[in-house]
């Protein structure tokens, strides 16, 4: 690794740590104020290599307003999710039919991916089993659920912001 | 006097909401056949559950004027929904691992 992406790396994880002390401590008065900067300045030597790893994410307003709009319609299909579960427990005779299908993704970033996997757990009758190289096995409730992740709308949404 | 009872109003239809998700996935954990499809009720409904409690929580603590608890509840939502998602998967992975099968319709994989 590189000396000069090291630094601009460690003053972001001390910025994330301290914002995380104030958050947590809210006191305001210099005590709590040195105590926090210099226990995350600490920690971010020690450790800022664990918490971004060595690619690099680049930040645009546009790639942050489309993630933005993504948490929306994240939201949007957790709500569906639930709804979908709860119908299918509900109905006395339970309309599932499990199956395991593959799916083969084209994104390449580790960030992109942990948020694809998190999503088709959240996401309408999908839950993610494992991940090998490039394919993700999904344990899905009912045909139409499959098919509506094998087509795909969520990673292309995803490959916007991260590739 | 009347926007903190409608205040109030909003943050109990959340949690009553996600008292009624909770318990879906509850129901969902008795009645499934298998770990993967009873993961499926408790991966989704606890974490939209726990959500929606918190989320009422924090109106609630917003109509109270305790900003720092309002603050750290919307932060305790943010990592119930980065977590939880992940604590399901691991306990799937596993399974599929160790195992390899899973219910069917109508018989054995």
């Amino acid at each position: 690794m590189c000396a000069e992406k090291k630094m601009p790396r460690f003053l972001a994880v001390s910025i994330i740590l301290f914002g995380f002390w104030l958050l947590l401590s809210w006191h305001f008065d210099p005590l709590h104020l040195t105590l926090g900067l210099i226990s995350s300045l600490l920690i971010a030597y020690l450790s800022s290599d664990l918490l971004i790893s060595e690619e690099e994410i680049g930040f645009s307003p546009r790639k942050v307003f489309s993630f933005i709009l993504y948490s929306i319609y994240l939201a949007y299909n957790i709500v569906l999710a639930n709804l979908d579960v709860a119908y299918r427990v509900l109905h006395p005779r339970m309309p599932i039919d499990p199956q395991i299908v593959e799916f083969k993704t084209k994104l390449r970033s580790d960030v992109g991916r942990t948020i694809l996997a998190n999503s088709i757990t959240l996401t309408p009758g999908t839950i993610s089993v494992d991940v090998r190289g490039d394919v993700f096995y999904v344990h899905a409730l009912s045909e139409k659920s499959a098919e509506e992740l094998l087509r795909g709308k969520m990673e292309g949404k995803l490959m916007r912001i991260f590739e | 006097m009347l926007e903190s009872i409608i205040l109030d109003l909003i943050s109990i239809g959340f949690m009553l909401t996600g008292t009624f998700f909770f318990i879906t996935a509850t129901i969902g954990l008795l009645r499934f056949p298998d770990l993967f499809t009873r993961l499926h009720a408790t991966g989704k409904g606890d974490t939209l559950g726990a959500g929606l409690i918190l989320i009422g929580l924090a109106i609630h603590a917003i109509n109270a004027g305790m900003t720092s608890e309002t603050v750290k509840i919307l932060s305790i939502c943010v990592f119930v929904f980065a977590t939880s998602p992940v604590a399901a998967h691991a306990i799937c992975r596993e399974t599929y691992i160790k195992e390899g099968k899973h219910w069917v319709r109508g018989g054995k994989e």
